[in-house]
């Protein structure tokens, strides 16, 4: 029997890339082997204009969790049918536009669910034990100058409130309760599996939280879903930690509550408006701040690349995809 | 009346039991542990330069039978000069869990019994022990520090960290930290693996029995063991040589456990990925050199500084001197062997 021949390139798939793919170079022949790549900005013409002359026929397209993907961009792609976004928030797509056109969106699935929850840990811990304040004090030489260190506080026996328990909010669930915390929730709906009490008002799980861990998608139902109320009910010795999306949080309200100490602290790797981070926020000591990197590891780029090429095998086969988002 | 109450007053702070302290602040002390000081009475060299700590032993603690210490970096070393001033020492009170700075050998030859922290500390070092290793291998102090610089939005996405799940733990010391330590891990998902003097049979874990063979064989090794003549510097060249590139070590333990001139020169040559320490060997001195390193935190010694910890100590410490006077079992005696 003759060896596969190597597909003829015009025979391969199109696939218009919103967003650099593969960038990990050893995914790159793989994906070149079975995938052509349509790239808007090789052309110096506007995207829009550029999607209009040459994307016609355009079935998926890739586009990262950063930039907004409108609906005037999606009205230049007529064959359009699938979305994949190598995020797993999908508040960036305009879901209205693709749910009234039928078009499906995919996303990183699980991929970073376990480093998010890393992180949520990491930002909780650090900001309890004050790590970054101590290894500061330690390079500013202070601990031979001052001499011992302020007390932090013990994580177990602390009760911990989860918004959004998600596969993120599962995860990090299962980590503290290594350490002793107790755990609670909100979220939509109750989910009867999980041996947590539910509390079906945000408020009501903040009043009765030590911590609350923010862990949900950005949706028009969770913008600002932790604001003035919520913090008001956490008080003066309860923290909150965000892995989520910055807009869950008031963040005007977020910050003014942690310089007046009407909160204790807060680890967040989420703002409202990335790279910007509110100038008060620098100047604290009872946050620990994260460039939103939770995701950050060589582990789940690989993990997300092997996800992607799935799907998009899986669209090109008809068979069904991987990590595609219910978007009802 | 009212004499006889006055009297009845004077008798009994007479009567409270005297304890020595030494290298323990006494108003630090008062302060934390406040009952402490409605139970007993106590004596202290502390403000004295240590030339004359002798001197006033020889002086004002002949009869003295129980002394409360400290330990870590900074503490008076209990040795045979020390205790050859302290003839009617009995028992000895540290508010540590380690004891290198108590010679144990010479306490035990003179039938004086010593006390630790037991396990009120287990649970906040052993959290400790986590958050320095998400920090090392999540940059999370390093990138908190570069968010504050402003250099964010200049210089875009700080570098990648190392994912936790999966990741193979080598825990040097399986006793009551090093147990906290694994429970906790393997909430990650990591793999545990331990180095103990002895192989624990009613633990799974895969036992290595000696910290080389249990470095090949790990991506960060946790030194949860006690500092004594045969763990001083058991992480040393060949250590480090084994665990790699990649490697990270976190000491929660004591400095000593670690050649730290040899892991300050693995670190900036980059031959092993990572630290993080809470002790060095001659605190609150830190090699300068980690100073210029982003994949190192440091940390004063603080792994115990919870109001949590402290209270248990404080609960500790107080049914020790209790018991001791009392003539009943110590709660936390040390185990010489």
């Amino acid at each position: 029997m003759a060896a596969p021949q190597q597909p003829d390139i015009k025979d391969l798939p199109v696939v218009l890339l919103l967003r650099p793919f593969p960038f990990i170079s050893s995914y790159t022949d793989i994906f070149s082997n079975k995938f052509r790549s349509l790239n808007p900005s090789t052309s110096s013409l506007p995207l829009n204009q550029f999607l209009t002359t040459h994307a016609n026929s355009i079935r998926v397209l890739i586009c990262s969790g950063f930039k907004p993907l409108s609906s005037e961009t999606l009205e230049c792609l007529p064959s359009l049918e699938l979305v994949i976004t190598t995020s797993t928030g999908i508040d960036h797509i305009d879901l209205n536009y693709c749910r009234s056109k039928g078009i499906r969106v995919a996303n990183a699935g699980d991929v970073f669910t376990e480093d998010v929850a890393d992180i949520a840990v990491g930002l909780l811990l650090s900001l309890l034990r004050k790590i970054p304040e101590a290894d500061g004090y330690v390079r500013n030489g202070f601990w031979l100058s001052k001499g011992e260190f302020p007390l932090g506080s013990k994580i177990g026996g602390k009760r911990v409130g989860i918004v959004g328990l998600g596969s993120i909010g599962s995860e990090v669930a299962k980590r503290l309760e290594a350490f002793g915390c107790m755990i609670s929730y909100n979220s939509r709906t109750k989910k009867n599996t999980v041996p947590y009490l539910y509390y079906p008002d945000v408020r009501d799980l903040a009043a009765n939280s030590d911590i609350l861990i923010i862990s949900c998608a950005l949706t028009d139902e969770t913008y600002h879903i932790i604001n003035k109320n919520v913090l008001s009910a956490l008080g003066r010795e309860g923290v909150v930690v965000n892995v989520g999306r910055g807009a869950l949080i008031d963040e005007k309200e977020l910050v003014r509550s942690l310089l007046q100490r009407e909160i204790k602290g807060a680890g967040l790797d989420v703002f409202e408006n990335e790279p910007d981070v509110p100038k008060e926020l620098l100047q604290l000591d009872n946050v620990v701040l994260s460039p939103h990197k939770a995701v950050l590891t060589p582990e789940s780029f690989s993990a997300l690349h092997e996800l992607l090429i799935a799907n998009l095998e899986a669209f090109f086969f008809n068979k069904p995809l991987l990590s595609s988002v219910n978007l009802e | 009346m009212a004499e006889e109450e006055e009297l009845k007053h004077e008798h009994h702070e007479q009567d409270l039991p005297l304890v020595l302290l030494l290298g323990l602040d006494p108003s630090s002390l008062q302060k934390f542990f406040p009952k402490l000081f409605s139970k007993f009475r106590f004596v202290s060299p502390y403000e004295l330069p240590d030339k004359s700590m002798d001197q006033f032993l020889i002086n004002h603690a002949q009869s003295i039978k129980v002394l409360i210490c400290e330990g870590g970096g900074e503490a008076v070393s209990i040795n045979s000069e020390v205790l050859n001033c302290l003839p009617s020492l009995e028992c000895i009170v540290s508010v540590s869990a380690g004891v290198d700075h108590i010679d144990l050998t010479e306490s035990k030859r003179r039938g004086i019994v010593v006390t630790n922290a037991g396990t009120v500390f287990s649970e906040d070092v052993a959290d400790y022990a986590i958050v320095l290793l998400l920090d090392v291998w999540r940059k999370i102090s390093a990138s908190d520090r570069y968010l504050r610089s402003g250099l964010w939005p200049i210089q875009g996405e700080y570098s990648l960290g190392h994912k936790v799940g999966g990741k193979r733990v080598g825990i040097i010391g399986l006793g009551s930290i090093g147990s906290e330590v694994a429970k906790r891990l393997q909430a990650f998902g990591c793999s545990i693996a331990y180095n103990s003097r002895k192989k624990k049979e009613s633990v799974s874990f895969p036992y290595f029995s000696n910290a080389t063979d249990l470095a090949t064989n790990s991506d960060v090794l946790i030194l949860c063991c006690a500092l004594t003549d045969e763990t001083y510097h058991i992480i040393n060249k060949d250590v480090l040589s084994a665990l790699g590139k990649e490697g990270v070590v976190i000491n929660i333990g004591r400095g000593a456990l670690i050649d730290e001139k040899e892991l300050v020169r693995c670190l900036v040559q980059g031959e092993i990925g990572g630290a993080g320490l809470d002790v060095f060997e001659n605190e609150p001195n830190v090699p300068k050199e980690l100073f210029e390193l982003d994949n190192v935190v440091m940390t004063p010694h603080s792994a115990v500084l919870t109001p949590e910890s402290f209270s248990a100590l404080h609960e500790l410490t107080i049914a020790n001197l209790e018991a001791f006077f009392s003539n009943k079992p110590l709660l936390s005696p040390v185990n010489y062997e």
